[in-house]
């Protein structure tokens, strides 16, 4: 699984973006508010319990209620309310409509996404991995095709919900180029938790180069040998009706575009490593890998046949 | 039945059970660090969206065989002596060890696969 919730610090506490920076400083806020409050609690039940007996009938009296009791958290809790609102209003602050938008779509147990041009037409198509470039913020129109779903990659925002009917608009930036896990974060169904993605956040120059690179249609590539089999293997068997390889028959829309399959991170929604092991092994058996996801296992095909289709998959970079 | 009698049935049944094993320097000993390694190396590429493998939670993928209790396992892929070797030299090049096997050449380096041959060579239930 993509290291989206593991390691050390916790990605939720170690932010990367602007837009996730003041969310960890809330979140660093309120443990310490949290540890305060405790030990104040703390210190009281020691005067109540074992304190000299003036204390302790101070702190019994109603002047002790009323100051600490009532005006207190009433002074405090403002504070922080103004505090916290102001702190995160950049989080909601009006988009300005000039960004790069990436529509990303959750489905039953995947991410769609759809990078859109300058009037709102899909320029490209992809699965599982948002590729952003570095400094800029980039608007995410969240929507989803089932049920609700919640996209949350830790390192880069709080999370959203996708919600069936709806498009919700989310910024994220990254302030370094890196790779950042991200994953469904409200259940949605018996595979949600083998539901993730990838954002990987480019320095500008290696940003136009992949963009560039996705610009050149697949058809381009010509196959030979086993990946020629595959090929014909591919739109033979069934794999074309839900799956889109741009420049080839194969126009189904129901599962992810595989036009540039190769050149993804993971498998099966950002849940294995991508080569050639792991695509057979997802072909032959995807169900004992991600069990009740939409795909079937393609165990009445000979396992060489699906070896060749990982063969012609891997050259769709 | 004396106590003493008691004793020795099961200690019987343990000198039994004792000479189904290999003798002692005939058993494969895997140096720990190596198949810590090899684990790590077995999740960075995921041998286990195919194979069911001793110490991998998830997946358990069932499209290639199981090898779980791979100590005991007779062949490698029912073709080459299972020797560390052999295994090493299989699970990086497949093909080129056993010409026609679906499983493809893995993104990994000599060492790694030496690692990993370690480490399920060193899984064990017995």
């Amino acid at each position: 699984m993509i290291e989206a919730l593991f390691g050390w610090p916790p990605p939720v506490l170690d932010p990367a973006g602007p837009y996730a920076t003041p969310v960890t400083i809330v979140a660093w806020a309120l443990f310490a508010m949290g540890a305060l409050v405790t030990l104040l609690v703390l210190a009281a039940l020691w005067v109540a319990l074992r304190g000299p007996s003036g204390l302790r009938a101070k702190l019994g009296g109603e002047r002790t209620i009323w100051l600490a009791g009532v005006a207190l958290p009433a002074f405090v809790l403002t504070g922080l309310l103004i505090w916290g609102l102001a702190l995160t209003s950049r989080l909601t602050a009006d988009i300005s409509g000039a960004e790069q938008r990436i529509r990303v779509t959750g489905e039953m147990w995947w991410f769609r996404v759809e990078y859109l041009d300058a009037q709102g037409r899909v320029a490209l198509a992809d699965a599982n991995e948002l590729h952003i470039p570095v400094g800029r913020p980039v608007v995410l129109e969240l929507r989803s095709a089932d049920v609700i779903h919640s996209f949350w990659v830790p390192h880069l925002s709080g999370k959203m919900d996708m919600i069936p009917g709806r498009t919700n608009l989310l910024r994220i930036a990254a302030s370094k180029p890196g790779q950042f896990g991200g994953v469904c974060a409200e259940y949605c169904g018996r595979a949600h938790a083998l539901m993730g993605l990838v954002v990987v956040a480019h320095a500008k120059p290696d940003y136009e180069r992949w963009l560039a690179a996705r610009r050149v249609p697949t058809m381009a590539i010509a196959a030979a040998g086993e990946a020629a089999r595959g090929r014909a293997l591919f739109m033979a068997s069934g794999c074309a009706a839900c799956h889109n390889v741009a420049g080839t028959p194969a126009n189904g829309l129901a599962g992810p575009d595989l036009s540039h399959v190769a050149a993804r991170r993971t498998l099966g929604a950002g849940i294995l490593p991508n080569n050639r092991g792991t695509l057979i092994g997802w072909i032959g058996n995807s169900q004992s890998i991600k069990p009740g996801n939409r795909m079937p296992n393609y165990d009445r095909l000979p396992a060489r046949d699906t070896a060749a289709i990982a063969t012609w998959l891997e050259t769709l970079k | 039945m004396s106590l003493r009698s008691h004793a020795a049935i099961p200690l019987a049944l343990y000198a039994l059970l004792g000479g189904c094993k290999p003798p002692p320097e005939q058993r494969y000993v895997a140096e720990p660090a190596a198949a810590a390694r090899g684990l790590a190396a077995i999740e960075r590429v995921g041998c286990a969206a195919c194979h069911r493998i001793e110490g991998v939670d998830w997946p358990q993928g069932r499209w290639g065989p199981s090898l779980l209790n791979y100590d005991d396992a007779g062949l490698v892929a029912g073709a080459l002596p299972n020797t560390p070797a052999n295994l090493a030299a299989f699970v990086r090049n497949a093909p080129a060890v056993k010409p026609g096997s679906t499983m493809p050449p893995m993104p990994i380096t000599p060492a790694e696969a030496r690692d990993i041959a370690a480490y399920l060579m060193g899984t064990k239930h017995d």
